[in-house]
C-alpha cells in the first residue's frame, strides 16, 4: 500500500505543492532565524575563537567577558608562567582606538596586540600577506571588512598607511578575522607596538594567553592558575560561553532576537503541523474506506507516516537549501554579513524539529482515522 | 428441495451509543437472515438505524449485544485484527459517494482490495481490468475518477467490491448520487455480476425505483425491523 499512499500524496498537485511549500518555508524560517542568532552570538566571542593556540585565557577577576578589560600589571604574566602545567603564557592586548587614513577617514578600531616573539594569538586566516610580516616596525594586519571601511571601493592591498594617536602604521596583511559584534575593524599588531599606539601606562596587560603542557587537562590547569594567582582563568570554550552569556543576559538584542527565533519556531511548527493535519483530515474518507475494506490500522499508520516523511524530507531539503543559499548570497553581497552561515547543528536541529512536528501532526490526525466513524465511510 | 446457505444472520442485535451521561439505543433486538444468492434491500426512513445495522453486519461496528454470523463465522466473537482480515477477504463495499481514490486510475481503484491483501499493484490492476471489462468499463481502465461520470465511477466501485470474490457485498445507497437511468444500470450490473450462489448482496436504499431488483426487502423503523417481503411483487408482511 506504500505506492497507493504516495499516489494519494502526489495525486493532488495543489495540496502536495502547498504542503511542500509550507514545510520548506517553515524550515527556512526556523533555520534562518536560529543561524542568524547563533552567528550574532558567535560574533561577540570572535577574538577568542580566532586565538586558537591558547587553551586558557587569564584575566583580572572582575572581567566578565572579552570586551570588558581590566588591565593587569606585567608581573601577573610572570606569576602565571610560574604555575605548574603551563607550557607557555603570553601577553595579549585588547583595546579600542581611533585610526585615520590619509584620505581623512576616521574609524574606531579594535586593536589586538600579540606577543612580539611568537606572534601567538593572531588569526591564522590571512587573505593577503603573512603573519611573520608583523615583525616589521609599525606593521599591522587588518581584517578584510576593516580594509573596506577605511578604503571604500578599493581592492585589498598591502602597504596602506594609517595613523593611530600620531603614530604611523603600515598594513602588512589582510586577514579574514571573525566578524566582531561591534563591526569595527580588527587590527593585529605586536604587543609592544600596540602599547606604543595607545600610550604606555603601568597596567596594560589585557589577557594572558596560556597553553597547557601536553597531557594536562585545561580545566584543571585553569583552576590551578586561579588558585595560585588569584586571577580568573577560563578555558577558551568557557570564556566563549561566558562572553555569549553576558550578551544574552545584559543586552536586549539577543533577547529580542530570541523572541523572533521562538516566534519563527512556533509559526513554523504551527504551519507544518496544521498543513499536514488538514491534509490527512481531507483524506479521512479515503482512509476510512480503505479501513472498511480491510486495510489494517498498522498499514494506514505506515501510509500516513510515509506521506509525512516524504513531504517532510522534500520540504526540509528545499527549505534548508534556501537557507544555505540565503547566507551564501548575503555573505557575498555584503561584507557586513560575513560570518553568518548555516551551522550543521542548526540544520540537524531543524531537521529533527520538522520530523518531530510532522510525526506529532500525523499521530494527531491518525487518531481520527483509527477510530473510523461509519458515518464518514458510508455517508457523504 | 435444497435451501441456499445462510450468508448473514443477525440474532437479537442491539446497539447503543453513549449520549451525555447515559446511552441511546438505536437498534432494538434485530433478528434476520440473508441467503446466499439473494439481493436484500434494507429500507426505511433516515435515522431508523440502517447504516448502523450494515456497519455491524460489515464488522465495522460492534453490537452492544447479540450475535452476527457471516458465512457461518461469528464475527462478533472475533478480535479487531481478525475482523479486519475477515472483511478484507469476505466483504465487498459499495458506497454512496463511490469513495474512489482520486489519484488512482479506474483499474487501480478496482484493484485496491487485492493490493490490501498483498498482491502487487500491476498484477492486481490486471485482475481488476478483467472485471471492469465484464461490466462495460473496458474503455476507461486508465481514467481517473474525475474523468468518469457518476455512473461510471459507481461501476468502478462495483468492480472494486467484486475483485476479491467476497461472500457478502454491502452497498450503501448505491444509486443516491445517480440519475434514474444510471441507477437502473448500476443495479442491473450489480444483480448480474455480483450475485451468485455463494454470494449475498445487501443494499441500503431509499430509492423506490430499484425495489424491483430485490429478492427480499427488509423495512426498518426506529431501530426495529418493521416489515419484510420476500419478493418485490409480494405484499409486505409484518414481522413485528
Amino acid at each position: 500500500m506504500n505506492g497507493v499512499a504516495l499516489r494519494m500524496l502526489l495525486g493532488d498537485r495543489a495540496k502536495y505543492i502547498g504542503l511542500i511549500f509550507g514545510i520548506a518555508f517553515s524550515t527556512m524560517l526556523m533555520s534562518n532565524q536560529i543561524s542568524i542568532f547563533a552567528g550574532l552570538m558567535l560574533r561577540t566571542a570572535g577574538q577568542i575563537l580566532d586565538a586558537r593556540e591558547a587553551d586558557i585565557w587569564v584575566m583580572d577577576p572582575r572581567v566578565e567577558y572579552v570586551d570588558k578589560i581590566e588591565p593587569m600589571t606585567q608581573m601577573q604574566l610572570e606569576r602565571v608562567r610560574g604555575v605548574n602545567g603551563v607550557d607557555w603564557a603570553l601577553p595579549f592586548f585588547k583595546g579600542l582606538t581611533v585610526a585615520h587614513t590619509r584620505d581623512g577617514i576616521l574609524q574606531q578600531i579594535i586593536l589586538l596586540g600579540v606577543d612580539d616573539a611568537t606572534l601567538a594569538g593572531v588569526t591564522p586566516h590571512l587573505v593577503l600577506g603573512s603573519i611573520d610580516s608583523l615583525e616589521r616596525p609599525d606593521a599591522m594586519i587588518i581584517d578584510r571588512a576593516g580594509f573596506q571601511f577605511m578604503w571604500p571601493g578599493e581592492a585589498p592591498s598591502l602597504g596602506k598607511i594609517i595613523e593611530l594617536n600620531d603614530h604611523r602604521a603600515v598594513i602588512v596583511g589582510i586577514s579574514d578575522a571573525s566578524a566582531p559584534f561591534t563591526t569595527y575593524p580588527v587590527v593585529y599588531t605586536k604587543y609592544s607596538t600596540a602599547r606604543n599606539y595607545v600610550g604606555r601606562t603601568r597596567k596594560q596587560l589585557s589577557f594572558v594567553l596560556v597553553r597547557a603542557r601536553a597531557g594536562i587537562d585545561a580545566h584543571l590547569l585553569a583552576q590551578r592558575i586561579n588558585a595560585q594567582t588569584g586571577l580568573k582563568a577560563l578555558t577558551w570554550q568557557d570564556f566563549t560561553w561566558a562572553t555569549i552569556e553576558y550578551y544574552v543576559k545584559r543586552t536586549g538584542i539577543p533577547v529580542n532576537f530570541g523572541i523572533t527565533v521562538v516566534l519563527g519556531f512556533i509559526v513554523g511548527a504551527a504551519m507544518v503541523g496544521q498543513t499536514f493535519y488538514i491534509f490527512v483530515l481531507e483524506n479521512l474518507r479515503q482512509f476510512g474506506s480503505l479501513k472498511a475494506m480491510g486495510v489494517a490500522n498498522g498499514t494506514i499508520l505506515r501510509m500516513v507516516l510515509l506521506q509525512a516523511l516524504v513531504v517532510a524530507g522534500i520540504g526540509y531539503a528545499i527549505g534548508i537549501g534556501l537557507c544555505a543559499g540565503f547566507f551564501e548570497i548575503t555573505s557575498r553581497t555584503s561584507i557586513n554579513l560575513r560570518g553568518f552561515e548555516l551551522p550543521w547543528q542548526v540544520a540537524a536541529g531543524t531537521g529533527c524539529t520538522v520530523l518531530v512536528i510532522i510525526v506529532i501532526a500525523s499521530f494527531a490526525s491518525l487518531r481520527k482515522v483509527m477510530v473510523v466513524d461509519p458515518a464518514i465511510v458510508f455517508r457523504g | 428441495m435444497r435451501h441456499p446457505p445462510i450468508a448473514a444472520r443477525c440474532n437479537a442485535v442491539t446497539k447503543a451509543f453513549p449520549a451525555g451521561d447515559g446511552t441511546v439505543e438505536v437498534l432494538h433486538g434485530i433478528d434476520f437472515e440473508m441467503l446466499a444468492g439473494e439481493l436484500t434491500m434494507l429500507v426505511g426512513p433516515s435515522g431508523c438505524g440502517k447504516t448502523t445495522l450494515i456497519s455491524i453486519i460489515a464488522g465495522i461496528l460492534t453490537p452492544t449485544t447479540g450475535e452476527i454470523e457471516i458465512c457461518g463465522k461469528p464475527i462478533t466473537r472475533m478480535s479487531d485484527a481478525q475482523k479486519v482480515a475477515f472483511r478484507r477477504s469476505n466483504i465487498g463495499f459499495i458506497f454512496q459517494q463511490y469513495n474512489l481514490l482520486p489519484a488512482l486510475t479506474a483499474a487501480e481503484n478496482a484493484a485496491i482490495p487485492l493490493v490490501a491483501a498483498g498482491m502487487p499493484m500491476a498484477r492486481a490492476a490486471g485482475v481488476a481490468a478483467m472485471i471492469l471489462e465484464t461490466i462495460g468499463m473496458g474503455a476507461h481502465l486508465g481514467r481517473l475518477p474525475n474523468q468518469l461520470s457518476g455512473g461510471q465511477q459507481q461501476r468502478v466501485a462495483i468492480a472494486r467490491a467484486l475483485v476479491h470474490a467476497p461472500r457478502l457485498i454491502v452497498c450503501d445507497e448505491p444509486t443516491a448520487a445517480l440519475d434514474a437511468g444510471s441507477g437502473q444500470t448500476v443495479l442491473e450490473i450489480l444483480k448480474r455480476a455480483a450475485l451468485n450462489p455463494d454470494r449475498a448482496v445487501i443494499v441500503v436504499t431509499h430509492d423506490t425505483r430499484i425495489y424491483s431488483f430485490a429478492d427480499r426487502i427488509v423495512a426498518m423503523e426506529d431501530g426495529r425491523l418493521a416489515a419484510l417481503r420476500t419478493s418485490p411483487l409480494a405484499h409486505v408482511s409484518d414481522v413485528a
